[in-house]
């Protein structure tokens, strides 16, 4: 079978899966709908929290951007990992306790005051929208490379299976479908993997092949340091960027996974404070799998590209080379006239991505019209190196198809997630708790779902029309939480003394500071600025930190110069902090 | 002070305390051993990978599985210790 038939194939019955999943739990109550009734087991907790957290960017584009970035990929590894070590520790077992519905619930309780749950809303929309746009476009992109779909249908298919599982489960339909999703991306991502390491190192465990050696006995990461040397490449195990930039960003990412609300609210949705340990350790043993794989793929296929193109006469170049080129994720031109694919540093083309002409080359490559000046000829897209993964390492036509649906699966339950919370933000934060507290049951579902399809509409809209600052901004949504949530929540449980002056402060300062940065230097505004005129060096990815900081400094010292919270206040939180007697998350 | 609060605020003291040592180790295997002192850890080598690196890519990832199921074995001790285990 072609790998069109398999790839349609796999995708149909993964969809019909989801489908079936979504009749099968559909939702009754508010209850269900917010936090899936309170009685989802943790081992399903976990895996749903796991497929949950991994979206596309995991699945399609963590293994190329580590692969391009050797060391400093790291970032991403122990940032987006390490993470739920704060959150098993620090916030997930306390949130429990509290068991409310939402991370605004907890806020505007804690903090006694409808202003907090208000910029708590308003800081969960801000995140989510910025992070649930970029995933309706990796669902585009999928269908679009996989199955020659044009992108905006591929974005519209994706939104209505979405809507689907979304408005008639709400959070049961989403766990019970993104434990199915979690099933089918890890597969998906491990099969090619399982496959490459025995190919390259004789060894089938990824993470041990890795630290292998290939043919000839030397080690793979020596000879891939070797390689990226000659070519003119930073050594691979040693990073370009400065260490208090690694140190910023991965702080970053780690506060911010365990400040990002539709995380947080997964640990909701157990039955007991016990519980929600238990599956946030099940959730980053479910995640570490792919989190481990990602960087020997990285290695694997860094170490594949390398080799099979470096130097090679364009002529007796594999099938898949020019597969990429017609798609668009691979670019060649001939500078020196030798026939030969010159690899080595530098960028290959004096903007971001190909403009291809008409015209095909001497050898009948796609020619571009904005080729640079340096010396090297190639142009790779970073996504290429998981999609195109099983074809440069000539595996069977059903593991390349399984890539789809994996892919496929990875992006729509990130999707679903998110948009969760930001109906649930509108409908339950907003609505029922401060516009109309005397909403039915049955009113406030109903506003949960229309607010579900708005914010599907919207999030459809910027896939099909993605703003340029949206995939700039979505690895910024880390650093927005991490300037947020993340102090407000943390001071909340272990700082008795804290305060609504305080926490509304630090809030306030810490999200406009970060995004100040983040316009400045991202998106030019405000005078806009060079790496050099980085604030201590700091790139807009790690300022989460500074922002962090600030936020926790401001909280502190105004929360000791206004009023202690009321009495019954400081007794909520002695009762979070002693773990028995949770029972449901309940209203009120 | 209550004989409840008192008990109340004991295993909050001895939670703390976990809270420490954990976040400890998880601050020196990724920020420390990955990070800061990655380049001094190069020198040595686990099989194919340079020391650092390992800890940057994989060895800080192992360790944070390992603490979250070290945390809910001493938690689930310190529960029933207490009394709050249900």
């Amino acid at each position: 079978m072609s790998v069109q038939t398999w790839t349609w194939l796999l995708v149909g019955i993964t969809f019909a899966l989801y489908f079936g999943i979504a009749i099968w739990a559909r939702a009754g109550s508010t209850k269900e709908f917010y936090v899936a009734g309170g009685g989802v087991s943790p081992w399903a907790n976990g895996m749903a929290t796991a497929a949950d957290w991994m979206s596309a960017a995991s699945f399609i584009s963590m293994a190329g951007l580590i692969s391009f970035s050797g060391y400093d990929g790291s970032v991403y590894l122990m940032g987006w990992t390490g993470g739920y070590v704060l959150l098993a520790l620090l916030l997930a077992p306390y949130l429990r306790k509290f068991g409310k519905f939402t991370v605004p619930d907890f806020i505007g309780d804690r903090y006694y005051s409808n202003t907090a749950r208000t910029v708590a809303v308003i800081c969960a929309l801000i995140v989510s929208f910025t992070y649930v746009a970029g995933q309706m476009r990796g669902v585009g992109i999928v269908f679009s490379q996989f199955l020659q779909v044009d992108i905006n249908l591929g974005v519209i298919i994706g939104m209505t299976v979405v809507l689907t599982f979304a408005l008639l489960g709400g959070m049961k339909g989403i766990t019970y479908t993104q434990v199915a999703q979690y099933c089918v991306l890890i597969f998906a991502f491990m099969v090619p993997a399982f496959f490459i390491s025995m190919q390259m190192t004789g060894n089938i465990i990824p993470q041990i092949g890795m630290g292998g050696s290939v043919e000839g006995g030397e080690f793979l990461l020596d000879k891939l340091d070797k390689l990226h040397t000659e070519l003119g490449f930073h050594e691979y195990t040693s990073g370009t960027k400065s260490t208090w930039d690694v140190f910023a960003i991965t702080l970053a990412l780690m506060t911010g996974t365990a400040g990002l609300p539709h995380v947080i609210v997964r640990f909701f949705t157990v039955p007991k404070v016990k519980d929600a340990r238990k599956s946030a350790g099940f959730a980053l043993l479910l995640i570490a799998i792919l989190y481990t794989t990602a960087p020997a793929i990285a290695v694997f296929s860094r170490t594949n590209l390398i080799e099979t193109v470096s130097n090679q006469p364009y002529s007796e170049i594999p099938e898949w080379f020019k597969n990429w080129e017609d798609t668009g994720l691979i670019a060649w031109s001939d500078k020196n006239g030798d026939g030969k694919i010159q690899y080595v540093a530098g960028d290959a083309l004096s903007s971001k991505k190909p403009i291809y002409v008409e015209a095909r080359g001497a050898h009948g490559e796609r020619m571009v019209s904005n080729a640079s000046d340096a010396k090297n000829e190639l142009y790779v897209d970073k996504d290429i190196m998981v999609l195109a993964n099983p074809e440069i390492a000539n595996l069977p036509n059903w593991v390349i198809a399984l890539v789809a649906a994996g892919g496929l699966a990875a992006a729509l339950s990130t999707a679903a997630g998110l948009l969760l919370v930001i109906s649930t933000s509108i409908s339950h934060d907003l609505i029922k708790k401060q516009l109309k507290p005397n909403i039915s049951d049955k009113g406030e579902l109903t506003a949960a779902r229309i607010a579900i399809f708005v914010a599907i509409l919207i999030a459809g809209y910027f896939g099909i029309n993605p703003p340029g600052f949206v995939a700039a901004v979505v690895a910024l949504a880390f650093g927005l939480a991490a300037a947020s949530f993340f102090p407000a929540i943390i001071l909340g449980i272990f700082d008795k003394r804290m305060n609504s002056q305080g926490a509304i402060s630090g809030m306030v300062v810490g999200i406009v500071l970060m995004l100040f940065y983040m316009m400045k230097f991202k998106l030019n505004m405000f005078g806009g600025g060079t790496s050099a005129d980085w604030w201590f060096g700091t790139s807009p990815e790690g300022f989460g930190t500074i922002a962090m900081v600030v936020n926790v400094v401001i909280s502190v010292v105004v929360s000791r110069m206004t009023p202690a919270p009321p009495q019954n206040v400081q007794e909520m939180v002695e009762s979070i902090r002693i773990p028995s007697g949770a029972g449901e998350a309940h209203d009120h | 002070m209550s004989e409840k609060q008192k008990n109340a605020s004991a295993y909050w003291k001895e939670n703390l305390r976990y809270l420490i040592v954990l976040l400890v180790i998880w601050f020196v295997v990724s920020f420390g051993c990955g990070i800061l002192f990655r380049e001094e850890l190069d020198a040595f080598r686990l099989g194919g990978f340079k020391l650092g690196f390992w800890f940057a890519q994989q060895g800080s990832i192992y360790v944070f599985v390992i603490l979250i199921f070290v945390y809910v074995r001493l938690m689930n001790k310190l529960d029933k210790k207490y009394g709050y285990d249900e």
